[in-house]
């Protein structure tokens, strides 16, 4: 199964950030917000990819758009990574149970236990707008695809 | 609000920095980057024209926008390619005193340096660089197109 389509309902969730808040989809009604599911914290792909995300950050947020991570990785994980990389984005640990809300965005890659690199933007009303998967794990989408879709 | 959308890379123009003869070789480069340090003799000694453009990482590199500025301002002196292979070469010697120091070495008026290093103009002239890079997809340094 692929990540999840446009179109489509986008599933509700609630995890912990990097500073073990619980959030949950429903915090973002009224807002545009895309996750960005990836493999690991500290690996180079995820690190270069979330490192140029930041950069474009400001220009996501005049677009109303959220940034926001998620991987398997325990909130502890995530705290250090932000740490690391200077960056600011909000990041969700898909712990426990591993990787269940990777599975429901269909953004799950059973053989190495992690999610896949995709990008899903979810509009105001909690609906997929557009999804994008990467062709392997190991090519991070650059940002324009994002500013593509957005346009 | 720069378009940040798909483009291919810009060809080259008569103020981009170039250096050397040959095919050309455009280098999308963080000049805080370990990896883009260690390819630089390599690249720089490349048969080529090599042409630098600017890619700093400001949130995962802290001193990276000071230093593509300290770049684009030895350029209007005349010295672009001496302070980009002095600042990879000594990676250990970034902060402000030694900036200086390479200012004497090569000879620059420290004063304008100085102005011109904190400029508007300098700043946006290293960030049409950087949009280039993202709209043409680039996600880690360096990012080389032949």
């Amino acid at each position: 199964m692929g990540v999840i389509a446009a179109g489509e309902a986008a599933p509700d969730f609630t995890l912990r950030d990097q500073d073990g808040e619980e959030v949950s989809l429903s915090d973002y009604r009224g807002r545009r917000v895309l996750f960005v599911f990836y493999p690991f914290d500290f690996s180079s792909v995820c690190s270069d990819q979330l490192t140029v995300y930041q950069e474009v950050k400001p220009e996501l947020e005049e677009k109303g758009v959220e940034l926001v991570g998620i991987s398997v990785d325990h909130i502890h994980a995530h705290k250090a990574f932000r740490e690391k990389l200077g960056i600011d984005t909000t990041l969700l640990a898909d712990f426990e149970p591993k990787g269940a809300v990777a599975k429901a965005y269909g953004s799950y890659f059973e053989p190495a236990g992690m999610a896949n690199r995709t990008l899903v933007l979810v509009d105001a009303d909690g609906r997929v707008e557009w999804s994008y998967e990467s062709p392997s794990p190991g090519e991070a989408p650059g940002a324009n695809l994002i500013f593509d879709a957005l346009a | 609000m720069p378009d940040l959308t798909s483009a291919s890379v810009p060809p080259v123009g008569a103020d981009d920095h170039a250096r050397g003869e040959g095919e050309t070789v455009i280098v999308y480069a963080d000049l805080a980057c370990p990896h883009c340090a260690a390819a630089w003799p390599e690249i720089a000694a490349r048969p080529a024209t090599t042409v630098f453009r600017h890619f700093p990482l400001a949130a995962r590199r802290p001193r990276s926008p000071a230093l593509h500025a300290a770049a684009e301002a030895a350029g209007l002196q005349g010295r672009f390619f001496e302070m980009v292979d002095s600042l990879y070469a000594d990676r250990g010697r970034v902060d402000d005193p030694h900036l200086w120091e390479r200012v004497e070495l090569l000879g620059l008026d420290l004063e304008r340096f100085e102005a011109d290093r904190r400029s508007p103009e300098v700043a946006a002239r290293i960030r049409r660089d950087f949009d280039s890079a993202v709209r043409a997809g680039v996600i880690a340094t360096p990012a080389i197109f032949t």
